[in-house]
């Protein structure tokens, strides 16, 4: 059943996608809350600010293309920020379009490339077998509801919620996080080392001079490249089948 | 310069970066470095956004590691999305109750 496309479950599974979905949903409550914010500060209305998360789905991708918008800047220039802000979705695109069931129909591909997020991305790749579009749906059904809600608040009543309540749910998107690469590390040790250097590397780069004026997407697009790179070059994976490798 | 045009070029972009490999790839690639390079992507791309992010995302980079902390512990035993990132945000709020 792991492999297989059943539309029969696309129900319970559906309902799965939502259960993993609420805290997505409650991370980004918080999160585009802040985006609400510096959209407001940029002269979106806040239901521009609204439109803008339901239709971009992207946190550091939108915020950089505020900035943009503050700056007066032109339409290109809009474009290309939002480009580099948002290129490790075209490595996650990638990556997904390898778990992808081939007797699927073709527009869930489509549909399922819509909300690749961070997170959403996360919780799906770390299922086994192909990718379930149903599952996806019931994650984005609950979180993008969150996500462009919580950003036309932001924009409405910039300081509605105490600051330590905010500071609290804005860990929710890194626990989940943690709840994805975390346990695939306790199992193989390649990725426990990677995840040891992840972390160093990254403090490195968020430090050194040079490095650390790139932007925050920048610097993960450059890391995730080098290190996974030099990974797959020192650790080539030898079966294909082997878990949530498929 | 026109909001509503900024919108649908932010949409655009952020649709096409996401939509073109899905619908390109449409065969398994074969390749062993690429099929090992996707297969480490996603843990590596997580990684690097958690840490030091996490620090600053909190008041104080105290309860930030004390959230990265009770983070690792919880997914190691638990591995569960959920009870992670309640336990994080617990820890956050528990923790800056005393700072």
């Amino acid at each position: 059943m792991k492999n297989s496309y059943l539309l029969r479950d696309k129900r319970t599974v559906f309902l799965q996608g939502m259960k993993d979905g609420i805290p997505i949903g409650l991370g980004y409550l918080a999160v585009s809350f802040s985006l609400g914010i510096a959209a407001k500060n940029a002269g979106l209305t806040p239901f521009q600010a609204f439109l803008s998360s339901l239709l971009c789905n992207a946190s550091a991708g939108e915020y950089a293309a505020f900035t943009t918008i503050a700056a007066k800047a032109t339409y290109v220039e809009l474009a290309v920020i939002t480009l580099i802000a948002n290129a490790r979705y075209l490595l996650m695109s990638c990556a997904m379009s390898q778990r992808m069931n081939p007797n699927m129909p073709f527009y869930h591909r489509l549909l399922m490339a819509y909300d690749i997020t961070d997170e959403l991305f996360g919780i799906a790749i770390v299922r086994p077998g192909y990718l379930h579009p149903f599952y996806t749906y019931g994650a984005v059904a609950v979180a993008l509801p969150c996500w462009s809600i919580g950003t036309a608040i932001g924009a409405i009543a910039g300081n509605l919620l105490p600051a330590r309540l905010v500071s609290a749910l804005s860990v929710a998107l890194y626990g989940m996080f943690l709840a994805v690469f975390i346990p695939p590390a306790k199992k193989d040790k390649v990725i426990g080392a990677l995840v040891v250097i992840c972390f160093a590397a990254s403090f490195c780069a968020a430090h050194l001079p040079g490095v650390s004026v790139l932007s925050e997407g920048t610097r993960t697009i450059l890391l995730t490249l080098i290190i996974a790179g030099a990974a797959a070059l020192l650790f080539p994976r030898t079966e294909k089948g082997e878990e949530g490798t498929k | 310069m026109n909001l509503y045009i900024c919108l649908l070029i932010m949409a655009g972009v952020s649709y096409l970066i996401r939509v073109l490999p899905l619908t390109i790839f449409r065969k398994p690639i074969e390749n062993r470095f690429i099929q090992s390079f996707l297969y480490y992507v996603p843990y590596v791309t997580l990684a690097v956004m958690t840490f030091p992010a996490i620090l600053s995302a909190t008041q104080s980079p105290i309860s930030g590691i004390a959230a990265l902390v009770v983070g690792i512990l919880v997914a190691w035993f638990r591995s569960d999305l959920f009870t992670t990132a309640v336990s994080c945000c617990a820890t956050v709020f528990l923790v800056e109750l005393f700072l």
